[in-house]
């Protein structure tokens, strides 16, 4: 049965980008921790030689053909930003990788 | 930027045997992009190729570019990789406001082309054999122009824009196994690794692989082991390195500096690096504290990708000639050594020649031309050859005039001069520059006759004998010819006139 | 005609069912913006104590329904639900109108496009009323979740009207519309169906276009009609189902004959399976008491009744709340205040990273962190194959109890839900409750069945709706229909009257 701590809690939001406050921290992990609880019976199968479903169909192979098609303009492209500039969406700034 | 203490390359080698991997991304040459149907044309307006999909919009969907398909799997089969009889794509989850869906579409555990190898040639002409893990499908991410900092770079921005034209654009990543026993050719074969990579993917022309435009970018990931050890080294990654020539660099530099840092005790930390074209160094970037969690799952807005049997074995018939059997072809063919063929390549010529020779020219001629003339101006340009503005048809054009005796060299690298001026094709720069050799035999005469009466001297002495002296009367002659003449038929006529044996 | 006179026309106007408005626009008996008026009268008259919609697009529907009335002006021929009314639920996008998914941090975002949905709702010259209310980002079963308040359940308005669909199965049981789209991922169409009496189809998974649908759980999504009759529901589930290029998990088959099947209702010589997994702790006595007389009923129509056993059920639940929550943390991290929506922290002084943050603190509600929370650590490394590779292999499972059953079968019965509507508030806080109310769903959207849900009764206890819920093989939608049409005729034949004519008057 799983343990979830308030350190796993704020590793997983740090992951999903939540800034999330410390209460939530307190109330997430109990309540994960519950539903985890709840939902960990699905390991019972995890040795049965059953293959995965990912898709629930059977499909295989789905493309289109390499033909262009229209394009939003730029105006409908930046229509919802938050910000822009010289046609570009604006965004604080950028940590990290170059 | 601090200084980093390397130790000497010989030095780093006598202890340490390097270890290397080397990821290539390729941004495939498809009209449009992996997963939606905007158009990957260079220089657009910004985000004027862009949709719903490609912007990540709450409710798109990716739809798969079968031409992007087809294209792994050409270089899958080209790389002498198995292809997969059926994967699929899956997100790679990460934020970055570079990438739309912060998730990256791409393939994890299941990629379309695995465990293939690539021969490549060092310069010695020994061959060796690099082992391919995986080709895999993704897509590319926008473009971000940060503004506000000192040198336009991320440090000191206040903020960035993004465009995200180039957001969706297919991308091949192609991964190395552990390159192992280079030693100290480690450099070179990451290098000559690259350009063969670059080579067969112009050969099966799924993309022009330009590295100065970011079609073509190499990950380099080295480590260090001392001698007669078997368990490898803490490597560090070495991104987006976009040169040839940077490649060799960035690998030489890695290993001096890991070679510094073990030698004086030290552990080499799991991180990636910046090159830096400049001085050739590279520098820390982000650290891994943890192991990066991507948190790959399968894509399930895309279903999995089966390619028959049949159509695989039909891409296989359909590949063209691979670079290296071509090459070693047409070495033959040119009767040319190793090294001259190395030249060629370095320089960029091979295709302009075949082209030169297929446009009517003698390959002995087409050689001269790309690699002595036109390589010249080339390099001072500093444009690659093909960049210069005259084709190979001109180039067989001007190869015949000269072969018909119409053209001498002097006149016929006036001719190939007009041409790269925007005067015209050669014919016409002849014609405009009236550079044709002059052949009349009534105007040479009368040239020939005024010189002689020019140089009454000159002339007397040949009459005496002294052949030799026949040189200042055709110097002269040509002179006046503006050295539109052949000079050997002038030599001939003043003998003749003076009536003088050779 | 007098005030009064006129108040009874509209009141027996908005009664009418789809079909029976399209036949009368088409017979000139009534215009189609006499319609879409009085649906608007109706929704300004009770939506503020409903609060079904989000957003009323009156002047675009009024547009609509002139072209759909100068349409026949020209003597062109109209479909067969033109001039119809709807309320569309708001996860779908809509270009130039606001869709907001229940959420606060797509509040005011306007798409610059249309769902492959909307686009056929369009071309089917369907009047769209507007946007309706629902749990945030699809998630939850009492429409609670919705960022800008919960709606009330048209029988009473304490009480849950289901969801996360609720504003669209509310808009029917109100009589604001008498066509409603929703999207079932859990049972989302299906359960709020259920608690207001009203019908609703999960079609087969990729049977309708998820292009342009908010994405939930990309793997069990599902886009589909509700009303309030049988043969509205196939009307609408005909013209919004069907291939589409865009989206690659789309059917590339004919759409099962749905409308042929509501139109020849029968269960003569049907095989109909009988799940003993859905029954037992936790389901409501009235509840089991209605779904007993529905297949008692079945049985007199002249179906055979075949008890069946589907193990593997019992761990759907668990199944769908590590797979629905995994894609989740995938699709909703787009959300990160950089192209669109929301942005919470912009000060110049915070990087990317810390506004994304922020603003996704500020812009989601608790149920979608929790379940993103949830979804991000199934999927981490070190517990992939413990909950997201297992809750895959116990989709295999179900996939197959339900193979093995339909090789028996023709048809599956259950009840949609456990209970009745329970009251808005009891089971805010207490995620696993709510998580109950889909057990009998969600094994449907995990195998990729049809499956619908209509009115059998009310529960003697509460006297509120309860639902039956026909599942059908994929691609089998046609058999909903067939089934679902018969019983509907036979239980009103029984009451004399459609369910909603019991439901108290707003
Ligand atoms: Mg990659
Ligand atoms: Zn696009």
């Amino acid at each position: 049965m799983p343990g979830i701590t308030r350190e796993e809690v704020a590793h997983l939001a740090r992951l999903a980008r939540l800034e999330l406050k410390d209460e939530e921290l307190d109330h997430f992990a109990g309540q994960l921790d519950d539903i985890i609880g709840a939902v960990a019976r699905v390991s019972e199968v995890a040795d049965q030689d059953v293959p995965p479903t990912s898709h629930p169909l059977p499909l295989t192979n789905v493309m289109r053909p390499d033909e262009v098609r229209p394009s939003l303009t730029p105006e409908q492209a930046l229509s919802g930003a938050p910000a822009q500039e010289q046609q570009r969406f604006k965004v604080p700034q950028i940590l990290g990788e170059e | 930027m601090t200084v980093t203490d390397l130790v000497p390359y010989e030095d780093a080698l006598a202890t340490y045997d390097p270890v290397m991997g080397l990821e290539v991304h390729v941004e495939l040459g498809t009209a449009t992009k992996m997963f939606c149907g905007c158009a990957t044309t260079l220089g657009a307006e910004p985000n004027s190729q862009t949709c719903p999909t490609c912007l990540g919009l709450p409710g798109s969907l990716p739809v798969v570019n079968a031409t992007g398909v087809e294209s792994a799997v050409k270089i899958g089969l080209a790389l002498n990789c198995t292809i997969a009889d059926w994967c699929r794509f899956a997100r790679k989850n990460y934020f970055y406001p570079d990438m739309p869906k912060n998730f990256q579409t791409s393939q994890y555990d299941e990629p379309i082309a695995f465990d293939g190898y690539l021969d490549v040639q060092l310069e010695d002409g020994e061959v060796f054999r690099v082992h391919i893990e995986r080709a895999h499908m993704e897509e590319d991410t926008g473009k971000s122009t940060h503004i506000g900092g000192a040198t336009g770079r991320i440090h000191g921005a206040r903020h960035s824009l993004l465009d995200y034209n180039r957001a969706g654009i297919p991308l091949i990543e192609i991964v190395t196994k552990p390159i192992e026993g280079a030693g100290e050719r480690a450099p070179e074969v990451a290098k000559a690794y690259v350009a063969e990579l670059r080579e067969l993917i112009r050969a099966l022309g799924v993309s022009e692989a330009r590295m100065e435009m970011g079609q073509m970018r190499c990950d380099v990931n080295l480590s260090l082991r001392p001698h007669g050890t078997e368990k490898f080294g803490t490597r560090s990654e070495t991104k987006n390195v976009n040169s040839l020539r940077s490649v060799e660099r960035a690998a030489r530099f890695e290993i001096q500096r890991h070679a510094a840092v073990l030698s004086s005790g030290g552990t080499i930390i799991q991180e990636t690096r910046h090159f830096h074209e400049e001085d050739g160094s590279t520098t820390s970037g982000r650290v891994k504290e943890e192991a990066e969690d991507y948190r790959y799952f399968p894509e399930p807005d895309l279903v999995p990708v089966a390619p028959s049997r049949e159509w695989v074995e039909e891409l296989r018939a359909g590949l063209p000639e691979l670079p290296r059997v071509r090459r070693n072809r047409l070495r033959e063919e040119w009767g040319v050594s190793e090294h001259d063929m190395q030249s060629i390549l370095n320089a960029g010529a091979v295709d302009l020649i075949v082209a030169t020779v297929e446009a009517g020219a003698d390959s002995a001629a087409a050689r001269k031309w790309w690699m002595g003339e036109l390589a010249r101006r080339a390099n001072e340009d500093g444009v690659e050859l093909s960049a210069l503005p005259i084709t190979p048809e001109q180039v067989a054009r001007v190869t015949a005039l000269v072969a018909d005796g119409s053209l001498n060299d002097k006149l016929a690298r006036q001719a190939i001069e007009g041409v790269l001026a925007g005067e015209g094709d050669p014919d016409t720069v002849v014609e405009k520059r009236g550079l044709k050799v002059v052949s009349d035999e009534g105007a040479l005469g009368t040239a020939v006759d005024e010189a002689i009466a020019a140089n009454a001297a000159i002339a007397d002495k040949i009459r005496g004998g002294k052949v030799a002296a026949a040189g200042a009367l055709v110097g002269a002659v040509m002179k006046a010819t503006r050295g539109q003449a052949d000079a050997a038929r002038v030599r001939e006529l003043i003998l003749e006139r003076l009536a003088a044996k050779e | 005609m007098s005030a009064n006179k006129e108040a009874t026309a509209m009141a027996d106007l908005i009664k009418l069912t789809a079909a029976e408005i399209a036949a009368k626009i088409a017979s000139g008996e009534l215009t189609a913006v006499e319609v879409t008026e009085a649906h608007l009268a109706r929704i300004e008259a009770v939506d503020e104590k409903v609060h079904a919609f989000l957003h009323v697009d009156r002047e675009g529907a009024l547009a609509q329904a002139r072209a759909v009335d100068e349409k026949r002006a020209r003597g062109e021929e109209l479909g067969p639900l033109a001039g119809v009314p709807l309320a569309l639920k708001d996860i779908f996008t809509t270009e130039g109108m606001p869709t907001t998914v229940g959420s606060k941090i797509l509040e005011g975002w306007i798409p610059p496009y249309d769902a492959t949905l909307t686009k056929k709702l369009k071309a089917a010259d369907v009047v769209i009323l507007g946007k309706t209310n629902m749990d945030e980002f699809a998630m939850g079963s009492s429409t609670e979740n919705s960022a800008y308040g919960p709606t009330g359940n048209p029988w009473d308005l304490t009480k849950i009207p289901g969801g996360s669909g609720g504003g669209s199965s509310a808009a029917l049981a109100s009589f604001q519309a008498p066509l409603a789209i929703g999207t079932d991922t859990g049972g989302s169409i299906r359960q709020p169906a259920a608690v207001t009496g009203t019908v609703g189809v999960k079609p087969t998974y990729g049977g309708v276009s998820r292009y342009g649908m908010v994405a939930f759980s990309s793997s069990l999504d599902q886009g589909g009609p509700c009303a309030r009759t049988v043969l509205d529901a196939a009307l609408l589930h005909e013209a919004i189902a069907g291939h589409d290029p865009l989206d690659s998990t789309s059917i590339d088959a004919p759409v099962p004959p749905v409308v042929e099947a509501a139109r020849n209702g029968s269960v003569e010589g049907m095989r109909v399976g009988v799940v003993k997994q859905f029954r037992g702790e936790g389901y409501q006595a009235g509840v089991i008491q209605r779904f007993d007389e529905s297949v008692a009923l079945l049985k007199e129509l002249g179906a055979e009744i075949v008890e069946l056993d589907c193990p593997s059920f019992d761990l759907a639940l668990a199944a769908y709340y590590l797979i629905a929550p995994s894609e989740c943390s995938s699709n909703l991290a787009r959300f990160d205040a950089m192209r669109y929506g929301l942005r919470v922290g912009d000060d110049s002084t915070k990087s990317a990273e810390e506004v994304t943050a922020l603003t996704r603190e500020a812009g989601f509600g608790p149920e979608v962190k929790r379940r993103i929370m949830l979804g991000t650590y199934a999927l981490s490394s070190g517990y992939y194959d413990a909950y997201y590779g297992s809750a895959q292999k116990v989709r295999t499972l179900i996939t197959r109890d339900f193979e093995k059953a339909f090789e028996q079968v023709d048809v599956i019965v259950s009840p949609t839900t456990p209970t009745t509507a329970f009251p808005i508030g009891e089971r805010a806080d207490d995620p696993m409750a709510m998580y109950l109310a889909d057990v009998c769903t969600l094994p449907i959207n995990l195998a990729g069945n049809a499956a619908m849900s209509l009115p059998c009764g009310l529960a003697p206890e509460d006297g509120l709706p309860v639902g039956l819920q026909i599942v059908a093989p994929a691609m089998k939608d046609d058999r909903l229909y067939k089934v679902g049409a018969a019983v509907e005729a036979a239980f009103t034949e029984k009451w004399g009257h459609h369910l909603l004519e019991e439901a108290p008057a707003l």
